[in-house]
């Protein structure tokens, strides 16, 4: 641990850190723009320039210097001072003055630093250089005379998206960045350049001209788009989010997020539900919130079934869960029929930021970067960082990195092919992961399980078995008991009177015709179609909720906007029902109803990862038939947010349908 | 505008390199560059087998070769790199050309000694035969190209035409030299000043002159 001195201050610092690290810890702040924490180092904006002793007599690159022993560094000297202010010079000389028409402007960090650290007026008056527009998708938009060349977004495309899609191509003043022939980025993380960008080269598409930081709302939530519950922040002015962006957490998503998560939020004022409707005649009527609820009292006897969708949070599941006061709950709307006796073995063990330790991984039936695009991300980082191997069972699919595929037969699980066994052998951390889909497989589960228990993937410290689930409501379903034995179809068959859908899209709703179906929902889906009574609810950013990811993690996010129209949080809503129906809730507020949820399921009451311990149940292993496909067809449009909204609707005609959009002429 | 050369991508291109593929003389080259390097490194290659990629569209265009997307892609391909990082190569080096050129590609040094020594009168020599620069002469014949120093200094001024190097040039010489190459004959390659061989001084030496034909130490004298 060598010791060193930063303007005057001694401290010791973790072997191997920078200079520039070695500053941060003394609490000096450093400029730079082309140094991120989580990328490899470039070097290449000089930004970060300090001076040291001992070393040559000029100042040097804080970010690409190791910290040694005895060092003296100095952050205040008047020669840092002058060197800032000449590469703050050097770089607004191509940088255009177009702040006021630029969507980074106030979260700029050319702006602020040139304000902390630049000399004030220009001394240039030669013409500046101009660089055409490039083509990065439907996500990104790139006004790239004002890059600096910082090359973070091509580092991101290549050690975390996995996509050698962006590049620099030309040299000295003619160097430009761009993707591959213009050509959109295929990758579903795209939509983080933006963030790395440290200028407004590279901006938000759809949220272009929206908004300036300092006008908008900014609220914590947790990200429903899929299971693996991102950290986001939604910045929302008067009743819209306009965006979401991630917050940095290390267990879950870093500081990604995918472009579903950022991007679906224009879903959330379309085809919105905002008032109560009925089916009179086989049509849909808008009518009062009192007339729904008798509507359903009419069908009324004293219990229902309740099958949620797949981004419900807990306290609409609890107080659904409640209000049917019956067995018949289910979670698993495509009709998967998994046992659910140990919740640890449905769940993704190892944790997310844990897979990274991973050295071989099993990957079966999970097309992982559709399913959970920042668990990919970690196995990607696995494999290129720390030289783990993948093996998958499955159809063939690009996962962007290299993967030893096995066939897409399930006997593979059943009896290990030589390869894998081999690499097995050796493994000190091994782990399985098995799709949420491959589950539909009969014996899959068990089978799985049993090769855990042959290779030891669960052992000291390590707990190498994952079931990857993604929807963002599953886990949270599953403490709540939202598992019907035999599945859906034996749900339906019980042909309840009576039947509450939250937000259920994907469920096969002929199973459901003798059965008054109540859709509580957001969205004018597929649920709503089929409905009897539609209550309308509040979608993830209007209401304060738990939510529990494919980990086990229970977090909380909170509410950005209100509901639009007549619509009502969910959990308000079965408490007014409770009322008509005369089982009034034991709650009246959105505490007391956390307090009553954590009495019944003590870990939805605490924040953090819930301890499921191990247990196995006992599954027949045998196995056999091959993964047909998998489920995420179309990543952008996986549930009814992102099917209203008309980005993802974009990226996926463009992304996935290969449909070419012609740029409008200017 | 400072943007860098426009690589045409157009459907045509592409239906005439899109089956582009090493020859056995090339495919031989290849694999002995790819060789030099250890295993899962063959990457490092890429440079002299985008050269060699050239050099092959130049035997079938019979002109000194360029890199259409295709063949970038399928050198590419070749090393099992992705397209972008092969893409930045080629962009990056000047002498991997993106758009086609003619039969001899003369690249004309203008850099500070060879201007200093006349490099705007080999560019008048260029222009009277017909050459303009950054394109091509209707006949195919010769694409003038004004590049940076390469380290022809001594012999000032000069030029590159295809693998040759052409010094101590004048509007005369560099005319002459342009007309041979137009009549289907190679000049002397070199310097073009009668009794100089390489980059000697010129006239005998002027300094260390007792040194010419023997051993001697000068430190008695200073």
């Amino acid at each position: 641990m060598p010791k060193v001195t930063v303007d005057g201050l001694e401290i010791e610092v973790p072997a191997g850190a920078t200079v520039l690290q070695a500053c941060e810890l003394a609490g000096k702040e450093i400029p730079r723009f082309c140094y991120h924490e989580r990328l490899s180092i470039a070097g290449n904006c000089r930004m970060c320039l300090v001076e040291v002793a001992p070393g040559p007599p000029k100042p040097q690159a804080s970010c690409a210097l190791p910290a040694t022993e005895g060092q003296i560094i100095k952050t205040d000297s008047p020669m840092v001072k002058k060197a800032r202010e000449g590469v703050m010079e050097f770089l607004l000389i191509n940088h255009p003055l177009d702040c006021p028409i630029c969507d980074q402007g106030g979260e700029c960090d050319l702006q602020d630093q040139s304000v902390a650290y630049g000399r004030g007026a220009s001394r240039y008056d030669e013409n500046k250089r101009a660089v055409t527009e490039k083509y990065m998708g439907p996500i990104v938009k790139t006004v790239m005379t004002r890059c600096i060349q910082c090359t973070r977004c091509v580092r991101f495309a290549e050690e975390v998206a996995g996509i050698e899609e962006i590049g620099a191509i030309g040299r000295g003043e003619n160097m430009q960045i761009t993707s591959y022939l213009e050509r959109a980025v295929t990758s579903e993380l795209s939509g983080n350049v933006v963030d790395l960008c440290p200028v407004g080269a590279l901006t938000s598409k759809p949220y272009a001209f929206e908004a300036r930081p300092w006008e908008l709302k900014k609220t914590p939530s947790i990200d429903v788009m899929d299971a693996v519950g991102t950290n986001i922040r939604l910045d929302s002015r008067g009743r819209a989010v306009l965006r979401a962006l991630p917050r940095i957490n290390d267990d879950v998503n870093e500081e990604w997020a995918s472009d579903k998560t950022r991007h679906a939020v224009d879903g959330l004022t379309h085809r919105r539900l905002d008032k109560p409707y009925v089916r009179k005649d086989g049509k849909l009527v808008a009518v009062s919130w009192a007339e729904a609820f008798d509507a359903v009292k009419a069908h009324w006897l004293g219990e229902a079934a309740v099958l949620a969708g797949d981004q419900v949070d807990c306290e609409t599941m609890f107080a659904a869960r409640a209000l049917a006061g019956s067995a018949m709950l289910e979670g698993r709307q495509t009709g998967l029929t998994y046992d659910t006796s140990s919740l640890s073995a449905v769940n993704f063990n190892t944790t997310i930021a844990g897979v990274e330790n991973a050295d071989v991984i099993l990957l079966v039936g999970s097309d992982l970067r559709r399913e959970a695009a920042l668990v990919n991300t970690r196995v990607q980082k696995a494999v290129r960082k720390k030289g783990a191997k993948v093996f998958a069972i499955g159809p063939v699919t690009d996962l962007t990195y290299k993967v030893e595929w096995l066939g897409d037969d399930l006997s593979a699980l059943a009896k290990t092919p030589k390869a894998l066994a081999d690499a097995l052998k050796t493994a000190e951390r091994p782990a399985i992961i098995v799709g949420g889909g491959a589950l539909r497989y009969e014996g899959v589960h068990g089978a799985a399980l049993a090769f855990a228990k042959k290779y030891k993937l669960v052992r000291e410290g390590w707990n190498g078995f994952n079931v990857l689930h993604f929807a963002a409501a599953r886990m949270g379903g599953l403490m709540l008991g939202y598992a019907y034995d035999g599945g859906i179809k034996a749900l339906a068959a019980k042909a309840p009177k009576l039947a509450f859908f939250l937000g259920a899209d994907e469920v096969d709703y002929s199973l459901f015709a003798k059965t008054l179906k109540v859709y509580v929902g957001h969205h004018g889906d597929q649920g709503a179609r089929h409905a009897d009574v539609i209550l309308p609810g509040a979608a993830y950013s209007e209401k304060s909720g738990t939510y529990v990811n494919l980990e086990g993690r229970v977090q909380r996010g909170e509410r950005a906007v209100f509901p639009p129209g007549d619509a009502r949080e969910d959990w308000a809503i079965f408490r007014a029902l409770s009322d008509v129906l005369g089982k009034r809730l034991p709650f009246d507020s959105l505490d007391a109803l956390r307090a009553e949820m954590a009495k019944a399921v003590p870990a939805l009451g605490v924040e953090g990862l819930a301890n499921y311990g191990w247990s196995e149940p006992k599954l027949s292993a045998t196995v056999s038939g091959k993964i047909a496909d998998y489920p995420v067809k179309d990543f952008y449009l996986t549930n009814a947010i992102c099917r209203a909204s008309e980005t993802m609707q974009r990226c996926s005609a463009e992304l996935v349908h290969g449909e070419e959009f012609l740029e409008a002429a200017e | 505008m400072a943007d860098a050369a426009h690589i045409p991508d157009e459907a045509e291109t592409r239906a005439k390199w899109g089956n582009f593929a090493f020859s056995p003389d090339t495919k031989k080259k290849a694999d002995i560059y790819i060789g030099r390097y250890p295993a899962g490194r063959q990457q490092s290659a890429v440079m002299a087998l985008l050269d060699l990629a050239q050099r092959q569209v130049g035997e079938e265009t019979k002109t000194q070769g360029w890199l259409p997307v295709p063949v970038i892609e399928y050198v590419a391909q070749y090393l099992g790199m992705p397209y972008m990082r092969a893409y930045e190569v080629a962009t990056f080096y000047t002498m991997y050309n993106l758009a086609p050129v003619g039969r001899y590609h003369v690249q004309v040094c203008g850099t500070t000694p060879c201007m200093l020594r006349g490099s705007d009168d080999i560019m008048a020599a260029c222009k009277n035969r017909g050459l303009v620069k950054g394109a091509t002469t209707p006949d195919g014949l010769f694409t003038l190209t004004e590049v940076e120093c390469m380290g022809n200094c001594s012999s000032a001024p000069m030029v590159q035409i295809n693998d040759d190097n052409y010094e101590d040039l004048d509007y005369d010489s560099m005319t002459a030299i342009l007309g041979e190459l137009a009549d289907g004959k190679q000049p002397n390659i070199g310097t073009q000043l009668p009794g100089r061989h390489t980059v000697e001084p010129y006239g005998g030496p002027t300094t260390l002159k007792a040194m010419v034909d023997k051993n001697h130490d000068y430190r008695g004298e200073w």
